[in-house]
């Protein structure tokens, strides 16, 4: 994810504390430090803005009603990142995939790539594998893949160690191959 | 599959999917002020439950007889007053 704006600048320790008591303005101090980070995450995963936004609240509410588990001695983000991610992750499973031809079927259809050697229709059936991949597959393949995020964030939203997200990476890949060689591409 | 088979399904990966988040692009942000949104959330919650406590009482209780019972309970508790501690006790 990178960077969590304003978030390191702030002494939270005393609105963290606030909030697990319950306060409401602590809670909404902290909403307006994260959201946008929380925001961002979701949508990298869910990669649909109006689906993010939903998510964002969602992911907040269970921040809240968990927050008698918050552990003093972890900090916020990571906290916040798992459950954004877990919460991304339950939308993606009640998903049908063909109700995820969004623009970024289009875009995959007319995108200009840097490797001539890959068709509008190559791209098309890559995106098309990707999304008849199992969810928890899917997630860590986008957030380590496509998004370039470190293994070591991933494995703490996923709530799974580094070397179960390399071979989760490596199981998509796996099922990506295969699919596309049934289709009659060979990658 | 070789090392150099699932670089290029990585690669395929990037080219299919681009990045929602560039590193050169200042973050995204939502399009709307969430804030109401969580708080209606949380506001509405406590009350969903209970309008769904409600409805599955009535759900449950709008069989003829159960509906027959409370009735005949009325009844007996207005014609004979005595009788409400015994039915307290019961309860």
């Amino acid at each position: 994810m990178g960077t969590w704006p304003n978030a390191a600048m702030v002494d939270e320790a005393g609105l963290l504390d606030r909030f697990r008591q319950g306060d409401v303005d602590a809670f909404e101090e902290l909403f307006r430090l994260h959201q946008r980070a929380v925001y961002g995450w979701v949508l990298r995963i869910v990669r649909n803005p109006a689906a993010a936004e939903d998510l964002t609240v969602e992911t907040f509410w269970r921040i809240y009603q968990a927050r008698g588990r918050f552990e003093a001695s972890r900090t916020f983000e990571p906290w916040a990142r798992r459950i954004a991610t877990h919460a991304a992750l339950d939308w993606l499973r009640v998903q049908r995939p063909e109700s995820e031809l969004t623009a970024e079927l289009l875009s995959a259809q007319s995108r200009s790539t840097a490797d001539p050697g890959v068709t509008a229709e190559i791209r098309v059936k890559t995106w098309q594998a990707f999304m008849r991949l199992p969810p928890r597959l899917r997630v860590a393949a986008i957030l380590a893949v496509v998004e370039e995020q470190p293994h070591k964030e991933v494995a703490e939203a996923l709530g799974i160690s580094v070397t179960a997200v390399k071979l989760r990476v490596f199981r998509a890949c796996r099922l990506l191959r295969k699919d596309l060689e049934r289709q009659g591409i060979t990658p | 599959m070789s090392a150099h088979e699932e670089d290029r399904i990585r690669e395929l990966l990037r080219q299919a999917l681009t990045r929602v988040v560039a590193e050169s692009k200042p973050a995204p942000e939502p399009g709307i002020d969430l804030w109401p949104a969580v708080l209606h959330r949380l506001d509405g919650q406590p009350a969903a439950q209970d309008i769904q406590s409600w409805l599955g009482w009535v759900r449950l209780g709008s069989s003829w007889f159960d509906w027959a019972l409370l009735a005949g309970v009325a009844v007996v508790t207005v014609a004979f007053p005595a009788s409400i501690p015994l039915f307290l006790y019961y309860l």
